[in-house]
């Protein structure tokens, strides 16, 4: 099965983090939904940007800042596209997933949801798409719906056409569920929605470091997801709004750069992006996640994706003749993730036996309480894969697996 | 001699077999685990948790004769290890004894090393526990 120019060495090698020994192996870095690692190109980006750019954007009369708010605005134009988004300006830089999703709560949900309305969201949700809903509405008096799933993983479609009304302000779910791989049906989920009238925020931490997300085909009102799941740079994410909303929406926080002028009998606030980017913003980390877009394209997305299928494939398949190993989340359209337990054993320890080889996997509940209390479950071992990852990193993970689950099976 | 101190040489030794090799390590420490003596069901209530453990912790003890004997289990194999160290070391004691007693193995073995900082953070509440149950046998004893 030769791709053509895709080498996975190749892409290792860009890769520094890898090429470390964890406990006298090499490493095998399988905790890629929870963070990927990153090129050498993002990490030189950074010290470049420190060592001979960093200055104040948006207002300097100087060189310097005139080049960094040129870095950081092409990083924006970048993003723009990256995501197909009509224009640049709906782009807005926060601080990661929770923050855009937060900003959409404090924001659109101040001025647009009521006492009364409903917020759906699914079963699946990570806490950070479930909590602000919930002191939304309790604040509002509005009610969250939950969207069940089915013992495979999948939402189901049937009942969240039952939970829709004209109560229904807004669909909030994610895109990929990052504790099981499911892919969810956005588009459909999207056009129900707003034959209902209400708007949709795709949580979509999970999606743009797999495959091509486009807001405009999707017609999503609100895209959120984080640069450091994406090969980019930790504290930063983005924010994608229809402009209307964005226009609409009141500020989230006040301050500097959000501002159009200051006057004790009242201000007036900045067009967007900045009027939701108050403060001097994250430009060192902003102008490196340019480099994490074009890594990213370099490699291609289509072959990315079938990189890491093809792992997922494979690591579904050989894992799953270990005695004992047992699956969690089978939906028919998954990306990157698998989630299982070993009959008899607690995910930490499966965890903690595995890190003794030098191999990084998530234990626990991933952020996603409700969804394990659906399994009945604590948590899950959680491995995922991304695009460095290869087949023989595979193989030490059975060869090891095999080993613990002998333990009890 | 089966004191606190020879116990715990004991247990430096067999670790010293083990060298650094991790994976040894922890299949060791998770097959002491399985050699605990069974728990009560029904003791595993919340009453009986310890917190500040990462895992499930739950802790019993009874008397006998002058001795404090301590019982317990967690829902985790590594814990269960860990906690089996502890009894092999302070369980069949007097209570003098137990407070008494500086438990230098963890550190000679270097179990935070092995276990990180979370884990070692527990495996302290668990002593602290355990040696509140003999503090408060001994004031019975005084009292
Ligand atoms: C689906 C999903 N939503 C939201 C988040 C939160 O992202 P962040 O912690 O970067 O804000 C994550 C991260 O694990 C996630 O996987």
């Amino acid at each position: 099965m030769a791709k053509t120019g895709f080498d996975v060495d190749d892409i290792r090698e860009r890769f520094p983090v890898l090429h470390q020994e964890v406990n006298g192996r090499p490493l095998v870095y399988l905790d890629n939904a929870a963070t990927s690692q990153k090129p050498l190109s993002v990490i030189e980006a950074l010290n470049h940007y420190y060592t001979t750019d960093n200055s104040n954007i948006h207002r300097g009369a100087h060189a310097l800042a005139a080049r960094a708010t040129d870095y950081y605005e092409n990083t924006r134009k970048s993003v723009s596209s990256f995501l197909n988004a009509p224009s640049e300006e709906q782009i807005i830089f926060t601080k990661g997933t929770t923050e855009g999703i937060n900003l959409v709560a404090s924001t659109f949900g101040r001025k647009f949801i009521h006492e009364g309305d409903e917020i759906i969201i699914s079963a699946m949700e990570h806490h950070s798409n479930i909590v602000p809903w919930q002191m939304l509405c309790a604040e509002k008096g509005a009610t969250l719906k939950v969207i069940p799933i089915t013992d495979d993983g999948e939402l189901i479609m049937e009942e969240y056409e039952k939970l829709l009304s004209s109560k229904t302000k807004l669909v909030s779910v994610l895109h990929v569920s990052n504790a099981l791989g499911t892919v969810n049906p956005m588009e459909s989920i999207i056009s129900m929605a707003h034959r209902a009238g209400a708007k949709v925020l795709v949580d979509a931490a999970q999606s743009t470091s797999h495959f091509t997300v486009d807001v405009q085909a999707l017609d999503c009102d609100f895209l959120v997801f984080s640069a450091h799941k994406l090969y980019g740079p930790t504290g930063l994410g983005v924010l994608y709004g229809k402009r209307e909303l964005l226009e609409e929406m009141p500020p989230y926080q006040g301050g500097g750069e959000m501002i159009k002028e200051v006057d004790f009998s009242g201000t007036t606030y900045n067009e967007i992006p900045f009027k939701f980017e108050a403060g001097t913003p994250n430009i060192a980390d902003v102008i490196a996640f340019q480099k994490a877009l074009e890594f990213v394209s370099t490699v291609g997305k289509e072959q990315l994706l079938a990189h890491e299928n093809e792992l997922l494939t494979y690591a579904t398949e050989k894992l799953g003749t270990i005695k004992g190993f047992i699956p969690v989340g089978k939906a028919k359209h998954k990306v990157s993730v698998l989630s299982f337990l070993i009959n008899g054993m607690h995910p930490f320890d499966v965890g903690m036996m595995l890190d003794a080889v030098g191999i990084a996997v998530r234990t626990g509940h991933h952020c996603a309480q409700p969804l394990m209390k659906r399994f009945n479950i604590e948590g899950t071992v959680r491995a995922s894969f991304a695009v460095y990852n290869t087949k023989q990193e595979i193989d030490v993970l059975y060869v090891s697996l095999s080993r613990i689950a002998k333990r009890k099976n | 001699m089966n004191d606190i101190k020879s116990v715990q040489e004991e247990i430096i030794e067999e670790f010293s077999i083990l060298g650094d090799d991790k994976e040894s390590t922890i299949f060791y420490i998770m097959e002491l685990g399985d050699k605990l003596p069974p728990f009560p069901e029904e003791e595993k209530k919340e009453d009986n948790i310890i917190k500040g453990c990462q895992s499930k912790v739950w802790l019993i003890t009874k008397t006998e004769g002058d001795k404090v004997v301590y019982l317990a289990d967690s829902n985790t194999d590594i814990t269960k290890g860990l906690i089996s160290l502890l009894i092999r070391v302070l369980s069949y004691r007097k209570a003098d004894e137990i407070l008494d007693s500086d438990l230098y193995f963890i550190d000679k073995i270097g179990m935070g090393s092995i276990i990180g900082s979370q884990r070692s953070n527990g495996l302290a509440a668990m002593i602290k526990q355990m040696k509140l149950y003999a503090l408060a046998y001994q004031s019975k004893l005084n009292a």
